[in-house]
């Protein structure tokens, strides 16, 4: 029987990194860019709370991925507004349709 | 009479004519009349002139008045130190005589021109030009410099151009004056290099300051050869003006200008310029300079008188005789009889203007015909004309009781005096034969112009005598041209005031070794036999007594010899032309050489055109194809190697400079373009890259 031990958060936390990436790359619905956002965040949560439980860091890992929680929210909830901001612009969330930068 | 107030008078009777000469010409074109005003000038002018003569022969008997300012101070020059340019005047007894002369042969020549004149229509701008030239002549007269008398000298040279061509409209009096004004350019180029010889030596202009010097024994470079060398380059300017040998070819050209001109200019005044240029220098000249001046006059006086022979041209046959007494007078000089040279020089002026005048009322009568072959017969229409004529042509032969007679009778005795001094008789042979062929030509034409029967009748029946303002003017000249206002004597010129006291010969500057042996003085010849040591004592000695001596025994027998031939001149124009028992046509047909030698002027304009009029065209060919094809092609290869090269730089500039600059665009174009694809405005194409480089990042770094 294998002992759970770090390798395996940092594991999981890598695979939903990979996939918040892939997420953002190949949607193209903003809100689904929006989701693998919060995977890749909730990744960096994974990593601050293993290396806090193995690591000699106190507390501190916890309390960075409370407030990696309350930023996230409040990021879903500005991000959000931007995208209804570009719905309104554009009629449209498509991310790859919407490339007025390049200009 | 204070010697101030003489200063001033002469300043007024120099700028007198420059007022006149102004307004006339400025106002000539509005004011028909004006005239009248430059005339009164003259009189006004020659009044003082008058007050003048009489003030300093009264009051200032042997002083010379001089009065001078600083024109330009140049102040203390490198090397050569302190320099200051001093303009002034100068009277002494020769000016005060000259500007007599001079303010009263104008004066009347003015007069005569109100009715010779007449008619044209430049007449106003004619009295201008007089004005101008009296300006210019009485600044040669009172000048105490020689850069005045340089000044003033070129100012009758550019009156007198101005009068030769006065009838521009003909080409033969536009050449004329052009021929006067080159020829004389040709002498004063010598007269400059003299005065730059003299200011090198002595910085200064003044004649005084310049005499001194020599007198201390301080000559150009050092050497008495080099003194001979100035006075002789001085000399020039006097040949030019003068009209001497072999610059004399311009004067009988000058006779296209109006006749009264002709009197005024080429006769009187200007060409005695030279010789009162010689006159003025005299104190410096060396025995050399004074023989090389002697030999010029003999050849002038001997060649003109000559060709004076057979010239039919009745105004031809007065300038030769002019030139002809000119070299008289510089010859007179030259063997040093300086009182009898200046005194031919006044009594000259004025029976050479009294000739000219009227051979101008001659023409005048005539309508403007100068042929004497026309004329004849005229002394019964021109009585007045005739007698004053006669007794000019008398004085000019040397026929006693005339003023001629004791002047050149003096030359005549100088050169005698001189060739018993040195030995050396050429300038006395020359002289005396001379007087023979002048007495022959002046007769052969008054003969063949007033007696006889006319030739051209018709001319004849019109011709009358001239009205007043001609007639004066002669009466007071051939009044002039008899012996009682120079002498009660009239074999004796020494007996009168003008000879006897007013005139002397100046003090001579020049080392006593450069001498004639006659000037030296006697201490100097007593130093040369070694008995005595005393230089200086004798320094005021002019002449030394021998020459003194000489004159007096030379007095009689060259007074009975110049009569004898004058007498013998006389006899054969009459017997050739008015008894005609000879027969001059087959005389000249017999020495038909001599006759023709004579008759074109010795070959005088025909030798200048062939040698230097033809070498300096041809010189000027020379140098118009050197320009041409030389100059020019150096200039057009230039021209063409320049715009060879600009095309060339221009080339460069297009080709490779702009390649650079657009490759570079271009260049940085093309890489925007390439960058640009990136750019796709696309937010996920950015986040691969990002994680892309982040991926790249992570490798380089791996090992740290």
């Amino acid at each position: 029987m294998t002992q759970i031990g770090l390798n395996h958060f940092l594991f999981i936390s890598s695979i939903l990194f990979s996939l918040g990436i892939f997420g953002i790359i190949t949607r193209k619905n903003a809100v689904m860019v929006l989701m693998g956002i919060e995977l890749i965040l909730n990744a960096a949560n994974i990593n601050f709370i293993a290396f806090a439980k193995y690591g000699n860091f106190g507390y501190n890992g916890q309390i960075m991925a409370l407030f990696v929680i309350v930023l996230a929210a409040a990021e879903a909830a500005i991000a959000l507004a931007i995208v209804l901001n570009i719905y309104k612009t554009f009629a449209n969330v498509n991310v790859d349709e919407i490339d007025t930068l390049k200009d | 009479m204070t010697e101030n107030l003489m200063i001033q008078l002469a300043v007024a009777i120099l700028f007198l004519p420059l007022l006149g000469f102004v307004v006339t010409l400025f106002f000539g074109k509005r004011i028909k009349f004006i005239f009248n005003f430059e005339i009164f000038i003259l009189i006004i002018a020659f009044l003082l002139s008058v007050l003048l003569l009489f003030s300093k022969l009264t009051y200032f008997p042997g002083i010379t008045i001089q009065g001078e300012f600083t024109w330009i101070n140049l102040g203390n020059t490198p090397v050569i130190g302190p320099i200051s340019i001093v303009l002034g005047m100068m009277i002494d007894n020769i000016a005060a005589l000259m500007i007599f002369a001079v303010t009263l042969i104008s004066m009347l020549v003015h007069i005569f021109s109100i009715e010779y004149m007449r008619g044209d229509k430049r007449y106003n701008r004619y009295f201008a030009y007089l004005g101008l030239f009296t300006f210019s002549m009485t600044g040669i007269v009172f000048t105490h410099n020689l850069l005045m008398m340089y000044i003033f000298w070129e100012l009758v040279g550019i009156s007198s151009y101005l009068l030769i061509g006065f009838w521009y409209e003909k080409k033969s009096a536009s050449d004329a004056g052009k021929k006067a004004f080159i020829v004389n350019r040709i002498g004063d180029i010598g007269m400059f290099s003299g005065i730059l010889i003299i200011f090198m030596t002595y910085h200064t202009f003044s004649f005084e300051q310049i005499f001194a010097q020599i007198g201390a024994g301080h000559l150009p470079f050092n050497s008495g050869f080099w003194l001979t060398v100035t006075g002789i380059l001085i000399f020039c300017g006097a040949i030019g003006k003068s009209a001497q040998f072999p610059l004399h070819v311009w004067l009988p050209d000058a006779m296209e200008g109006p006749t009264p001109v002709s009197a005024l200019i080429h006769a009187a005044t200007m060409v005695a310029a030279g010789v009162y240029l010689v006159v003025r220098v005299f104190p410096i000249l060396t025995g050399d300079a004074l023989l090389f001046i002697a030999t010029i006059g003999a050849l002038s006086a001997f060649i003109p008188a000559t060709i004076a022979l057979t010239q039919n041209d009745i105004k031809k046959v007065l300038a030769y005789s002019t030139i002809s007494q000119l070299g008289y007078m510089v010859m007179g000089l030259g063997v040093g009889a300086f009182q009898f040279a200046f005194f031919h020089l006044v009594t000259h002026a004025f029976f050479k203007a009294l000739l000219f005048l009227g051979s101008g009322s001659v023409i005048n009568s005539m309508h403007h015909e100068q042929d004497i072959r026309q004329m004849g017969g005229l002394r019964k229409k021109m009585p007045i004309t005739y007698a004053t004529f006669l007794i000019a042509s008398l004085a000019i032969s040397g026929i006693p009781l005339t003023s001629g007679f004791l002047s050149k009778d003096g030359i005549l005795a100088g050169t005698y005096a001189f060739g018993s001094l040195t030995g050396n008789w050429l300038f006395a042979v020359t002289g005396f034969f001379v007087a023979l062929l002048t007495a022959f030509y002046m007769f052969r034409l008054v003969i063949i112009t007033f007696h006889g029967e006319p030739r051209n009748k018709n001319k004849y029946e019109h011709a009358k005598e001239s009205p007043f303002v001609m007639a004066m003017p002669l009466v007071v000249l051939a009044t002039l041209s008899i012996f009682i206002w120079y002498t009660p004597n009239p074999f004796n010129p020494e007996a009168g005031a003008f000879v006897g006291s007013w005139v002397k010969a100046p003090q001579i500057y020049t080392p006593q070794n450069l001498r004639y042996s006659f000037m030296q003085s006697a201490a100097s010849q007593q130093i040369k036999s070694g008995e005595s040591q005393t230089i200086h004592q004798n320094k005021n000695v002019v002449f030394s007594e021998i020459y003194t001596e000489a004159m007096e025994e030379a007095h009689v027998p060259g007074m009975l010899l110049s009569l004898s031939l004058a007498g013998l001149g006389i006899l054969l124009a009459f017997v050739f032309y008015q008894w005609k028992k000879l027969d001059p046509d087959k005389l000249a047909d017999r020495i038909k050489p001599l006759y023709n030698l004579s008759l074109n002027k010795w070959y005088f304009d025909e030798i200048y055109q062939a040698s230097f009029v033809a070498g300096t065209i041809g010189l000027s060919k020379v140098l118009a194809w050197f320009d041409a094809n030389i100059i020019d092609g150096i200039v057009n290869g230039s021209a063409f190697l320049t715009k060879w090269l600009s095309s060339f730089s221009g080339k460069f500039d297009s080709v490779v400079v702009d390649g650079v600059v657009n490759f570079s665009a271009y260049f940085s174009g093309l890489i925007g373009l390439m960058f640009r694809k990136t750019q796709t405005g696309k937010v996920q194409t950015y986040i691969v890259f990002v994680i892309f480089s982040i991926v790249v990042l992570l490798f380089i770094f791996k090992s740290f």
